[in-house]
Parts: structure tokens; sequence; C-alpha cells
């Protein structure tokens, strides 16, 4: 069992490309889910129409890399106002239905054999974040080592730009959620029809909040996209939205650094429990090696499955929330 | 300001001396209306909870609104402040057609309500609350908001905040969650906060229920203060003392429709209203509980 | 309310019964072999006319050629086995058995016929077998299978409806309950070697186990410690990946089938070719539903969990015990789940996201009907059904789950609570 090792996986885990996709991801379901108290479960959606947007512009039509990103978050929009507008006014429970079912409504369009031409089917598209790293100030040979982990120019460049968009939408969640628009918002977390009767547009409001938070979705398309070189459907599986949530409620809802905090933590123990089992099945310890990697695989999100059930049970303001401010239980 | 402690404040005396020559029948034209309601009806399944003919609401007058349980008007409250929509009719408030218009457009105009179970936001503390009442609020607009344009207009916000809250007695809980207020409190911030939003009428949905009798006699002060300010009153209330206390005017409800209008005194005299409270409860006990019924299923 | 949805499954019931039965004099008529000879050549069927085939089983020796419509049968003396071969010489050139192997099929079971005595034989000509129908014959053929789709969405939609009036709990739990009866079912049967009766019977019994564990174990202690419901949702959903994800551990991600029943031959029912476990699983869904609903209408826990819905805090002043009625509930739920899950394994597979697949349309039948009503569950479930059968003849068969899930969102817009629900108060 190689410990440095493991150390190396979980440290370039915390900060690699998943922690800053689902980061973004956790971001948006903060501003709408924390703040807002809005249960969108189709935040995969925003993060696919992101991602296709950036490969379709490129592979299909053959324009810039840096037109794709203005038409994903424009379709970003739409999709939110799409969404929006028949649930809005709706229980919470009936926003959440619809949005995971217009998740996965857009999950198989885009893996359909009828529109392969476009999406590229079950094989998605690749090959379009040239555009991307043609802008790289790093030169061709930089990379960096930890531990046994290289990280090399173009990995660097696109850390750099998802940490920065990270950051960015950090500070405007920060700036947002201090201002009387954030009162505004958690007022309508905890009771609308109170907010609605001094007199301002509920509606609107929630309208706002899903629109930003599924644009932060679509950024962490675009990284995601870039930093595979790939985008396929299965990339935007429910479970993808599902991860959000579990890092947003570990690192704490209604928490400007909530998210930060739940996709470093998360995705250093996700990948570093990865490791860790499958040097445990070929160092043949006991009862792991009973399995095999598939299994070892598995079972890391059967682990996160249960984290969610006990984190709401147990600890649902994760480590940073303000349980009494915490709207996790009101209805 | 004027005398706000005694009970007959000179607006009160105005208001008397307007309603004196006013019909007491259900439906009398009031010599100045603020709002005016046109046959409104909602049902819900087939069970008529409102079917309002004509109501006229006095400005600047206390006007409580009674009946027995499940008269329709807490619904007949969320008809007219758009929390619900009806079925037909129209009213007018200060001459504006409020028909189909969503309830935060009402509460712009200047129709303000506050609820039966008080809707004093608990995870907020009070200060925030308060703050939340304030309109035309230019951080919360979204870009403003990002931009911090909003320092200047929130410290302006906040002094007319503490202000309410000194008058109200709750300037002590300023920085405390909502939450942790008594029931009494509760309502006394719900209303401080509707004041927020400088109303010309102030709707009050049974703001004595669950106060402690300590608070009582407070609260009644500042429902007459309103008046006296030259805002309109008009209120859901259950305890007949209270209502024979305050009010300049009582409009009394039955099954959905407005069966009496008149001074307190008198109403109280009134045949048709004994009826519905003694003996029209048991004759008609079926629909009226059915009516209560939806009512408390829906809180 | 209930007694509309009723007469809508009786009716069901009935027409079914009925085209059984009307279809069965055919069998009085005796026994035979036949089919239908098609050359399918990118697509275009055209039938084969002048082919001989020859049918020779106990004793017995016949032949028959297929006419204009490539139609032949051949009559039977008798119930048994035979060997039924085409001769490939007569076939027209440019006509060919696509598998070579199927010159002669084998030892064909004649069994006791349940519709019309025939006995289908399919030779492969050209590139496939599949035989041309009219666009008649597709709806009919679609709209029996929607409709068996949706009664089985319905045994998972009113489980989740009544659970979620009873408690206000949205359960994304839901479909692996459904899956647990289908991999119980199967564990019975291929694991333990039961008969597949005695396994679905089994698999039934655990799934009403596993739900009153659910309620017992998790979501009881949570109404205990006063959870919200929207926690208790993003609960069900940590639920629901722990579940599926500990299915695929033990029953790993391919599919299976029972070891019973598997590839049955169709049979014709008028226009519609059906197989006797399609007939089964619709009868036993009616007959399942059938029977809840007159539970939940007629008995006294019935009516009790009726009122529980209606308004939880009213009902236990009248001295209706909550709890009880939330267990019942959750017991008929998974038991209903559960065997929705079991029956599914037949027309899909078993397989440990089988009921996370069906979930989604689980939720639109049931928001199509109105969360929390019992006629709308189903009602909403047989719309879902049929929907997504039948607009496969205008949209493709891979995007017929998107056309259900975007009416479901049309019809938010629409009607706000459903096509059933009631539209909500404030204050």
């Amino acid at each position: 069992m190689d410990w440095s090792y493991i150390l190396a996986v979980m440290v370039t885990s915390a900060f690699g490309l998943q922690a800053i996709v689902f980061g973004l991801a956790a971001i948006g379901i903060n501003i709408q889910f924390g703040y807002t108290g809005l249960l969108n479960f189709g935040q995969a959606a925003f993060m696919a129409v992101g991602g296709y947007s950036v490969a379709v512009v490129v592979v299909e039509f053959g324009w810039s890399f840096w037109v794709g990103v203005p038409i994903g978050i424009i379709a970003a929009i739409l999709l939110a106002l799409l969404l929006g507008i028949p649930t809005l006014r709706l229980r919470a429970d009936y926003l959440a239905i619809v949005t995971i079912a217009a998740a996965e409504i857009i999950r198989l369009i885009l893996r359909s054999v009828t529109f392969k031409e476009l999406f590229g089917g079950s094989d998605g598209r690749q090959a379009f974040a040239d555009g991307f790293f043609a802008l790289s100030p790093y030169p061709d040979d930089a990379a960096i080592s930890i531990g046994p982990a290289v990280i090399n120019d173009q990995q660097l460049w696109t850390y750099t730009v998802g940490w920065l968009l990270v950051a960015l939408a950090l500070l405007i969640t920060w700036l947002l959620v201090r201002s009387p628009w954030g009162r505004v918002v958690k007022g309508i977390r905890e009771d609308e029809d109170a907010v609605r009767s001094l007199g301002k547009n509920v509606f609107a409001y929630k309208m706002q909040a899903l629109v930003l938070g599924g644009v932060f979705g679509a950024l962490a398309g675009f990284i995601t996209a870039i930093g595979a070189q790939n985008v396929n459907p299965d990339v935007f599986k429910t479970d993808a939205t599902f991860f959000a949530y579990a890092i947003l409620i570990l690192g704490g809802a209604a928490r400007v650094f909530g998210p930060l905090l739940g996709t470093i933590i998360f995705w250093a123990v996700f990948q570093g429990t990865d490791v860790f089992l499958r040097e445990g099945i070929d160092a043949g310890l006991p009862i792991i090696s009973l399995m095999d990697g598939t299994q070892a695989a598995v079972l890391r999100v059967m682990l996160v499955g249960l984290g969610i059930m006990l984190l709401m049970i147990y600890r649902p303001q994760g480590i940073l929330g303000d349980r009494r401010e915490l709207a996790l239980d009101a209805r | 300001m004027p005398d706000s402690t005694s009970t007959s404040g000179t607006r009160h005396d105005e208001a008397v001396r307007a309603l004196a020559s006013v019909p007491r029948v259900p439906g009398a034209p009031k010599p100045d209306p603020i709002l005016v309601v046109d046959g409104v009806k909602r049902s819900f399944g087939g069970l008529t909870a409102v079917d309002v003919q004509h109501v006229e609401i006095q400005r600047g007058a206390i006007t409580a609104l009674v009946g027995p349980n499940g008269a329709g008007k807490t619904t007949f409250f969320n008809l007219l402040t758009g929390f619900d929509t009806p079925d037909t009719g129209q009213w007018l408030f200060d001459g504006k057609d409020l028909a189909g218009m969503p309830a935060y457009k009402v509460a712009r105009l200047g129709m303000i309500r506050t609820f039966q179970l008080t809707k004093a936001l608990s995870k907020m503390t009070v200060i925030d609350n308060m703050r939340l009442g304030a309109k035309n609020q230019i951080g919360e607009r979204m870009i403003p908001a990002i931009l911090g344009l909003w320092k200047s207009q929130e410290v302006a916000v906040t002094e007319k905040a503490d202000e309410l809250l000194a008058r109200f007695k709750l300037f002590e809980k300023r920085a405390d969650f909502a939450g942790s207020l008594s029931g009494g409190q509760r309502k006394l911030l719900e209303m401080a906060r509707a004041l927020m939003t400088d109303p010309t009428m102030v709707m009050l949905d049974e703001p004595m229920a669950g106060v402690n009798p300590a608070l009582t006699q407070s609260l009644l002060e500042h429902i007459k203060d309103l008046r006296e300010q030259g805002m309109t009153v008009l209120f859901v209330e259950h305890d007949m003392d209270v209502v024979r206390d305050i009010s300049d005017w009582v409009i009394v409800m039955a099954q959905g429709s407005v069966i009496a209008e008149g001074p307190p005194d008198e109403v109280m005299r009134d045949e048709a209203v004994i009826t519905a409270y003694l003996g029209g409860h048991h004759d008609k006990a079926l629909t009226a509980s059915g009516v209560s019924y939806t009512e408390e299923a829906s809180q | 309310m209930h007694r509309r949805i009723l007469a809508v499954l009786g009716v069901l019931f009935a027409t079914f019964v009925a085209l059984v039965a009307m279809a069965s004099p055919a069998a009085a008529e005796g026994q035979a072999v036949g089919g239908k000879l098609e050359n399918r050549v990118e697509g275009v069927k055209t039938p084969v006319a002048g082919v001989e085939i020859a049918v020779v089983g106990d004793g017995f020796q016949g032949t028959a050629t297929s006419d204009a419509d490539g139609v032949w049968r051949v009559e039977l003396p008798a119930l048994g086995n035979y060997d039924v071969t085409i001769n490939v010489e007569t076939l027209p050139e440019g006509v060919a058995l696509t598998e070579e192997d199927k010159v002669t099929i084998e030892q064909v079971p004649v069994k006791p016929p349940l519709f019309g005595g025939l006995k289908t034989v399919t030779f492969p000509l050209g590139q496939s077998t599949a035989t041309t129908t009219s666009l008649w014959e597709q709806t009919a053929q679609l709209t029996v299978s929607g409709l068996q789709f949706g009664l089985l969405i319905a045994l998972g939609a009113l489980g989740l409806s009544i659970i979620y009036g009873t408690t206000g709990l949205v359960n994304f739990a839901h479909g692996e309950i459904i899956t647990f009866g289908a991999l119980a079912t199967w564990t019975l049967n291929a694991g333990f070697g039961l008969p597949f009766i005695v396994a679905a019977i089994g698999g039934l019994l655990l799934s009403a186990a596993f739900g009153w564990l659910n309620n017992a174990a998790l979501w009881r202690p949570l109404r205990k410690r006063g959870t919200g419901l929207i926690a208790m949702m993003i609960v069900s959903i940590g639920l629901a990946i722990f579940l599926r994800n500990l299915y695929q551990f033990f029953a790993g991600a391919e599919k299976k089938s029972y070891t019973e029943f598997a590839g049955m031959a169709g049979l014709s029912l008028g226009p519609v070719s059906i197989t006797p476990t399609d007939i089964a699983v619709i009868i036993i869904s009616l007959v399942a539903l059938i029977a809840t609903v007159l539970v939940l209408s007629k008995s006294r826990l019935g009516k009790a969990t009726r009122a529980v819905s209606d308004n939880p805090s009213l009902a236990a002043g009248a001295g209706i015990n909550v709890e009880r009625v939330i267990t019942f509930v959750w017991v008929i739920g998974a038991a209903l789940a559960g065997l929705g899950g079991i029956l599914l394994g037949f027309t899909q597979q078993v397989s440990f996201q089988m009921g996370f697949q069906i979930l989604l349309l689980v939720f639109a039948a049931v928001t199509l009907g109105g969360l929390g009503t019992i006629s709308g569950a189903i009602f909403g479930s047989l719309v879902v059904g049929l929907f997504i059968q039948l607009t496969t003849l205008i949209i493709p068969t891979e995007l017929k789950n998107v056309g259900a899930l975007l009416v479901l969102i049309i019809i938010l817009l629409v009607r706000p609570y459903g096509l059933l629900g009631r539209r909500e108060r404030v204050g």
C-alpha cells in the first residue's frame, strides 16, 4: 500500500478538474437551493448545455471556441426561463420533479441517434478546445509534479481559469447575499407569502436565482468539457446533480464558502477512497480484497448516498452552516 | 403626533361623524370609500366560500370584519389582496381596479395585509425583517446589489426601521432572530414591518389571535394609532370586546356573504347577526363547519 | 372519485377479458401451425407467395404453400411437438433465408391454445422477419402495450401517491423499491432455484416487508425528529443512490431474466400479437389495482388512510392512529411497487437501475394526475403509458420518454395542480 500515492491523489483531486466543475455547480445550487429554497434537481442539464455549446459550436459549425461561451450562457438562461415559467409558481416538489425530468429529456436528446449528427450520440464530441488552449500563457513544457502526479501546461491553464471562475462565482454570491437582494431571497426561502405581502415580486426573484445558478452550472459545463476535451451525455446524468448537492450539504448550504469547502473535501475523500480500495485489493487486504475493481467504484458512490442521508439527518447545516438560519427543514 | 393613547382620537371622531348618516344595511354606500367591492365570488369544489354582492370601506376609519367561523373572512381577505383569485367579481382600491392583480402589486399600491398565523420571518433578525419591508430599494435589484450601490439607502432604511421598532417597543430585540420573539411580539413585528411600506390601507387578519393579554392593550393602541396617522384599517376579529373598543364600523359576514353593517353597538343588537352567531350556526352547521374545515386544512 | 377510476379499470378488465374470450372460439376449430412469409429489404416488406412449408411430427405429415399475402397454414390432428421446414428451393429469386440454420425449426410445441389455436412460426427472409403491419394494426398493438406499460407505471405511482398523501414525502427512493421486487424475485428464482410463481410471491412479500422496514427504520424516526419534508426528500435521494449502488454491488450491472416464461411466442389477438406473459401481466396488475382501490375506499383502514391524507391533525383528533395508517400505507405501497418491478422484469429485464429508469415516468404520472390523489395516480399512469407507446408512431422510439416528460411540463403550465388535483389555498 503506497500511502504517498494515495495522499498525492487526494491532494490533486481536492484541487483538480472535478473539484472545480462540481464546485461551480454547487455554488449555483447554493444560490438556488441554499439561499432561495428552490429545488433545482436539473443542474446536470445546465452543465450539459454549457459543455455541449462550446463543443458543438466548434465541431459542427467550425466557429471559434469563444463564440460557444456566450452561446452556452444564453442557452442556460433560456433553459432556466423555460423550466421556471411553469414551475416557479408551484410548490417546491413540483420544481424538483420538473427539473429532474428536464435534465433527463436533455440527456436523452443528446445521446439519441436522431440528433447524432449534431450532438454525436452516445460518443459525444471531442477536440474543440484548441481555441481555449491557444490563449494559455504557460509554455508548452510547463509542468508541476505533486508526488507521482504530473500536471501539464494544458491542465495548468484549465485549472487556472477554472479556479478564477470559482472565485468570481463566490465573489458574486458574496456580494449578492449580503445585499437587500439576498435579504429578499432568504425571505422567500422561509415564507414566500410574507415577502409577497410586502410588495416584492417573488416570481421574478426566484427566476433570477434560477437563472444565475443555471449560468454557474453552464460555467461548470465549460470547464468539464475543456478539461476532459470531451463531452458525452453520460457525464451529465442525474447523479452529477446529486453529487453537487452532496458537496453543498457537506460544506454547508447558505454559506458562501460552503460549496468550496465541500468540493475540496468531497473529491479528496471520493478519489482517495477509490485509490485506497484499489490499492487494498492489489495488496490483498482482508475484506477489501473480496471486491473487484468495479465493486470498489460502486462502493464509493454507495457511500456518497449514505453520506447524503447521514448529513441531512444529523448535520443538515454541514461543516460551515448555521443550523438556526438554515431553512432546510422549512416547507 | 396626535393623541394616540386615548380611545377617541381626532380621526376617530371624524370617522364616526362621516359614518353617522350611512344606512345600516349590507352594502351601504360610504361618503368616502377607499375600497369598493362588487360581486366577488369564490367557491371551492361546489362549496361557496365567499359571495359578496357589494361592500364599501370608508377611508380613514377602522372597520372590523366579523362573523362566525367559516364565514369566509380570511378567504375574502385573500381575494382582496391578490393571494387568491375569485371566480368572478371586481373591486376598486383608491379608484384602481385590483381584479386579477398579483399580490405583490396590490401591496405596492398601498394595501398591505398581515396573516392570521403570523408570518414574521423567524430565521431572519428582527431588523432584517423590518428592512425587508422598505419599498423601492435599489439593492433589491440584482445588478445594483452586486455593484454595492445600495449602501446609503440602507442607512436610511435602517434609520426608519429603528424608529418603528422603538415605537413598537422591539428595539431591544433588533439583532435577535425573529423566531425568538413571543407570539405577541411577532404580531407587533409583522405590523411594524407592514408600516415600513408606507401603506394607505392595512388589512389585519386576527391581529389579537395568540397574543397574551399583557400585550393586547398595546396592540390595540397601535391599531388606533394607524388611523390617527391617516391610514385605513380593515381587520378580522372574533373578540367582540376588541371590536367594540376600536372599530368605527363593523361588517358582519356569514356563509360567505355580508349580512349586516353598522356601528359596533348597533350591529351587535342586530337580529340577523345574533342568529348568524347562535341559531344560524346550528341550523347551517354543515356548511359553516365545512368551510372552516377547509380553511384550517390550508393553514 | 374512486368510483370513476374503478369504472375505468373495470371497463379495461372487462374489455380485455372479452377480447380474450372473443378470440377463444377459434380454438375450437382445432390446432394449426401457420405464419406469414415476408421478404424484408431495407425496411420494405413484401409478402412471399408460393413457398412450400412442411410440417412433420407424431406420424403426421402435412404441407402448405404460402398464398399471395405470404400466409400459410397447416391444420394439425393433435397437440404435440412438430418440426417445421421451409423448402428453400421454392423461394423466389433474390429472396433468401437470412439465418441458414432456420431451414427447419425443430420441436415446435403446439400446446392447448389460449387464443385461436394457431401456433405462429416465422422464417427470417430477406434481411429480417419483422412483419409488415398497417397503421391500424400498429396503433392497436401500441395501445395494448401502452396500456400494459401504463398499468405497470400505475403500480409504482399508486404507492408513491398514497405515501405522499399521508406523509407528504416525495420519495425519490420509490424506484428502488420497484427494483427490489424484481431483484428479490430473480434471486429466489434464478439463485435459489424456486419456481417462478413461488419466487414471485416471495418477492412480493419481501417488498411489503421492505416497505415496512423503510418506514420503521428510517422515515418514522425522522418524522418523530420533526425533520422537514424537503430534508426528507433529500434523504430519499441519498437512500436511492445508496440502494441502487448496493444492488449493483451485489447483483452486478448486467441484465437478467427469470428462468421461466422467457421468450414466449406471440399469439394473435385480433390485430394484436401478444404473449401469454403479457396477458398475465395485464390481468395481474389490473386485479392488484382494483383490489387496492377497493381496499382504500371500502375498508376501515382505507378510509382512515384517506382521512389522514385529507388532514392528518384532524384525523388524529378523530381518534385515528396516524402512525398505524402510515405503516399500512408503506406496506401496501411497497408491495404494489414490488409487484410492478416483478412484472416489469418480464416486459423489460431485471437490472439494478430498472426502477430508477421508470421512476421519472412514475413521477410524471403522479404529477399529471395531481400529487396525492389515488385515482389521479392511476389515470395519469394510463395516460403516460399510452402516450409513450402511441407517440412512437410519430417520433423515434428512443425519444418516446422525452415526449412524455415534455407533456408533463406542458400540463403543469396549463393545470399546475395536475389533471385531477385541486387548487391550493393560501392564508
